[in-house]
């Protein structure tokens, strides 16, 4: 959509920026989207430090197992309990695994099905959000009604009878919490769009003579994407606690593969015994995991919105 | 006398990102006990930080960072909040702009009055509320002990504001600070409520601080006037000299920007060239030099005092302009080069090309959230017929609710109808194909009211511009890129705001904006929605200037909506007046002005504020009484029968049909009219011919 650059020659700059009967200088290039966006963004130290997290915690997960090699597959019973320290960084569970071994290949499937759900769930839910406010009236009530019997099942029970009838892996985990979690981005971005589409810009496309679609996709939608954004990284975190909440329940991904939230309800079997290296680790990397995406969604929210832009 | 209120050099702050700004930048006034000073000047210049510093009711970010306020004496600019909140209410009192937002709606207006009693009186709580009923009488509200008990929901604009009103005076206070009071209403309330302040202030003797941009407002109601420009006091006097002689360029330059001091149509507007400085890096010298015709580098390099030759006249001026050079018209044509020399005369009026033949709408009131049962109707355009020819400007003119906008949405295309016709060039639209509509479409466009909502603001301007040819498929992207540039050109804007996002652009910029893109299509005929009516009285003139002179160079035909009559006359050729949903009179501009026929037409025009004191205070009519009814269940016959002084019992009966008058093509529907007809009334028949 942007007018190339080379249209502007400096001189055209210069001579009618003093002249413009508006008045207010109108000049100095303008710098890439891009660049003014990672401006704004870069000011939030907390994102900074979200991201430098996302960043170790993806190779921690996909390079770290090359590095401190570990047998995940078979199980060395006689290391079962051992305590931090020596040949095993973080001790090993009580099936004789090396914690922080597990802990890589857990991250693994925790973070595939968290983005992706996450990504799966929101894009179908914008869609159908927009749609149903853009259109309103009976096909609105409808959808929105449709939206609402999804959400008051609970998700826990659906999921459950799902995995019953279909064996849980990455993928189907993915599909899984995708279905249950549409619903939210489809409400929020309904609301945003009921209060859009009524905007006077919305009205300008249809003077022009431009269609619905175009109206939809090319602004309505822009404008809605910060609501997007945060709700997108909302539902990174609730997509791996989800997870970690099913294999909690013991319906999560089956042996020998595992995830951050089957690691954890497995150490809460010795809580009292004081096997703290089964707790803790897997708990903070699935709360900071959680919280860094949520400082990244807010920034992100701020370097969308051109308004915020510096030039 | 001393005075009530002493402001010595005055300097407010605000912290923001970007820096600070320095609002209020050394400003000395004073208020005397029982008068009116009016502070004026555009958005921006501080008119309001200075309201609000006297209060302490500064917006985040911001404090007072020097000089001091004297109530009585009193410093009060370094009492603690606890002190100060004596004060608040107590002696001051404060009115604000948007009487909707100032009200708690979910707390009755008794509730709330006796609240700010309770506050600051040691009263009981049945004390408190029989002030609430005392002072709700003093504004004028009727049967005030069955309303006290209501919402502001229940209130209509007018009677929020004189809510409002009665809660500030709840106290007695000495100073009452008006700010904005009457912007967000509407002109025939704007004359009710601002006599009300003045009755007020003489009845209970408090000095008042009205903080306006309006110099129709000034005119009649300020005993002393204040022009503020860039933080700071360009100009202090009484009301009279002021209007009569300024000395300070701006001040001059103010007045000649207004509408209604243009001799005829065809002058062209004096128009400030640029935009106010950024008050975060204030320029040095004078604020104003940039702006300034008369500016030399001494007013770049030195900043002038405030001071006077007589007393009482105070300006910030080296080369303060003299009485003898208002009247000087060849100078204004010569200063003003903003759009270029002026070309040959455009086509003219031609052809009939809008037709509105006997329109109707009519909204369905609903109830119920899933089955939306209909338990009425609005009816907000009942039974109009006009023709505009091509070339023309058409005004429709009338106060909020009367149907205009519904109109201009008709005629787009933004709204069905419900009943009649729209023939653009001889062709009925609802009845074309929708190719064709889709085409027809190019030739009507719409220019909206506030740019910066109907401008997205994720896309660039480049952008912007050349969606409407994206959509209808004109052109490659080479031209269109050319026809986008080209348009800037022609709205005055360098082409590299191109690239700009709408909020880069001030609120001039965006309309300028907003304009190229309605042209984009090359239309006949543009549909301008209160255009002019968000900015300010400077950067108005240039959007006028630029409509004017656009209009010659494309043929353009406008129909223009507003609400501001001043600016309605100084642009149309022909004004339709409506009321709730009525067209009430139609003729030439100059004609329906200075003969109105309809006394809805005269209240109106009592109605508008004019900036000359003499004759603004030599107003003796009322202007329009009352409100305006409900549109859902309008009054029977003619509708303005609640509201007109004439009015007799046919007026109830039966519906006034339009009937001529003197000059050319002026018609107005009424049974009592201020003026002899020349002719029989339009019967439905012979209305077609005749209204054109």
């Amino acid at each position: 959509m942007a007018i190339p650059h080379t249209e502007m020659s400096g001189a055209v700059v210069t001579e009618a920026a003093p002249t413009a009967p508006g008045g207010g200088q109108i000049s100095a290039k303008p710098r890439s989207l891009l660049r003014r966006g990672w401006e704004v963004f870069a000011e939030s130290k907390l994102a900074l430090a979200g991201s430098g997290f996302v960043i170790f915690i993806v190779l921690f997960c996909w390079v770290g197992p090359h590095i401190y090699v570990t047998q995940q597959v078979s199980t060395p019973i006689e290391n079962a309990y051992c305590t931090p320290g020596g040949a095993h960084l973080l001790g090993c569970d009580n099936l004789g695994y090396d914690t922080l071994g597990r802990l890589m290949v857990a991250g693994q499937n925790s973070l595939t099905v968290g983005l992706l759900a996450a990504a799966v769930a929101c894009t179908f839910g914008a869609i159908y959000g927009a749609a149903s406010g853009f259109i309103g009236g009976l096909v609105d009530s409808l959808m929105m009604r449709i939206v609402d019997a999804v959400l008051s099942i609970p998700y826990t029970l659906v999921i459950i009878v799902l995995v019953v009838i279909v064996h849980p892996s990455t993928l189907t985990m993915i599909g899984f919490i995708a279905l249950i979690y549409w619903p939210q981005p489809a409400r929020l971005v309904r609301g945003e769009t009921l209060s859009l589409r009524t905007r006077e810009y919305v009205q300008a496309v249809k003077v022009a003579g431009g269609g619905r679609s175009r109206a939809m996709f090319r602004h309505i939608m822009p404008n809605a994407i910060g609501v997007i954004i945060v709700q997108a990284t909302f539902a990174v975190a609730d997509s791996i606690l989800i997870l970690s909440l099913l294999g909690f329940l013991g319906f999560g991904l089956p042996p020998p593969t595992t995830d951050w939230g089957s690691m954890l309800s497995q150490g809460l079997n010795f809580i009292n015994l004081g096997y703290w290296w089964l707790i803790y680790p897997a708990g903070l990397l699935i709360i900071m995991t959680c919280v860094s995406f949520n400082f990244i969604g807010d920034a992100l929210r701020d370097a969308v919105e051109s308004r915020l832009h510096r030039r | 006398m001393a005075p009530l209120l002493e402001l010595t050099d005055l300097r407010t702050e605000i912290k923001l990102r970007e820096g600070v700004v320095h609002a209020v930048d050394g400003v000395s006034l004073s208020v005397d006990p029982g008068e009116t000073l009016a502070i004026v000047g555009e958005s921006g210049c501080g008119k309001t930080m200075t309201a609000l510093s006297i209060m302490r009711l500064l917006p985040p970010g911001g404090q007072i960072a020097g000089g001091s306020i004297k109530l009585n004496g009193q410093e009060i600019s370094t009492l603690s909040e606890d002190e100060l909140r004596n004060i608040r209410g107590n002696e001051i009192g404060m009115i604000f702009q948007d009487p909707l937002t100032s009200l708690n709606p979910t707390m009755t207006i008794g509730n709330q009055i006796a609240e700010a009693v309770l506050l600051h009186r040691d009263v009981s709580k049945e004390q408190a509320m029989e002030r609430a009923v005392e002072v709700l009488d003093l504004v004028g509200i009727p049967r005030v002990r069955e309303r006290i008990k209501e919402y502001p929901h229940q209130f209509s604009g007018g009677m929020r504001q004189r809510v409002m009103i009665a809660m500030a005076l709840a106290c007695e206070p000495k100073l009452l600070i008006a700010d904005e009071p009457t912007t967000a209403l509407d002109v025939t309330i704007q004359k009710q409520i601002l006599e009300l302040i003045d009755d007020l202030r003489r009845r209970l003797g408090m000095a008042v601080i009205l903080v306006t941009h309006d110099l129709g407002v000034v005119a009649g109601q300020a005993d002393r006037v204040a022009v503020m420009y860039a933080g700071k006091i360009a100009e202090v006097t009484d009301t009279t000299t002021l209007f009569s002689h300024p000395r300070h360029p701006y001040t001059e330059a103010l007045f000649q920007a207004l509408p209604d001091k243009a001799a005829d149509a065809g002058d062209r507007l004096y128009s400030i060239p640029g935009i106010p400085p950024d008050l975060v890096n204030p320029p040095v010298g004078c604020r104003f030099a940039a702006r300034c015709r008369y500016a030399t580098d001494k007013c770049r390099e030195e900043e002038p005092q405030l001071i006077g030759e007589v007393a009482g006249h105070e300006f910030r001026c080296f080369y303060p302009v003299g009485p003898s050079e208002r009247s000087e018209k060849g100078r204004i044509a010569a200063y003003d080069t903003s759009l270029g020399e002026a070309p040959p005369a455009g086509p003219g009026i031609g052809d009939v090309l809008v037709d509105l033949d006997r329109l109707v709408k009519d909204y369905p009131v609903t109830r119920g959230a899933v089955l939306q049962r209909r338990v009425g109707w609005l009816s907000a355009v009942s039974d109009v017929s006009f023709k505009i020819r091509s070339g023309e400007t058409f005004g429709l003119v009338g106060e909020s609710g009367c149907g205009k906008t519904t109109i201009g949405k008709l005629v787009v295309g933004l709204e069905k109808l419900t009943g009649g016709v729209i023939r653009f060039d001889g062709k009925d639209l609802a009845k074309s194909s929708a190719r064709e509509y889709r085409k027809e479409r190019r030739k009507i466009q719409l220019m909206f009211q506030d740019s910066y909502a109907s401008l997205d603001p994720r896309m660039r301007a480049g952008a912007l511009l050349r969606e409407p040819l994206v959509i209808q498929h004109i052109g490659s992207r080479q031209e269109q890129h050319e026809r986008v540039a080209e348009m800037l050109d022609k709205v005055g804007l360098p082409r590299t705001a191109a690239e700009r996002y709408p909020h880069e652009f001030s609120g001039g910029q965006r309309q300028r904006l907003g304009f190229a893109r309605a042209l984009m299509l090359n239309p006949q005929l543009i549909v301008a929605d209160e255009p002019v009516s968000a900015l300010d009285v400077s950067i108005q003139a240039q959007v006028l200037n630029m409509m004017k002179e656009l209009q010659r160079q494309f043929g353009l035909t406008y129909m223009f909506i507003s609400h501001d009559l001043g600016v309605i006359r100084y642009l149309s050729d022909r004004i339709g007046v409506m009321y709730l949903g009525k067209l009430v009179e139609i003729g030439p501009a100059e004609e329906v002005y200075l003969r109105p026929a309809h006394p809805y037409t005269r209240g109106l025009l009592d109605s508008a504020p004019v900036a000359d004191p003499a004759q603004e205070r030599a107003k003796v009519t009322e202007g329009v009484r009352g409100e305006l009814p409900s549109a859902i269940h309008p009054p029977s016959g003619c509708r303005f029968r609640t509201r007109c002084p004439l009015a007799q019992e046919i007026c109830a009966e039966v519906e006034p049909p339009m009937t001529p008058f003197a000059g050319e093509g002026h018609f107005a529907a009424c049974h009592f009219p201020l003026q002899a007809a020349v002719g029989s009334p339009v019967t439905v028949a012979s209305e077609q011919a005749a209204l054109s």
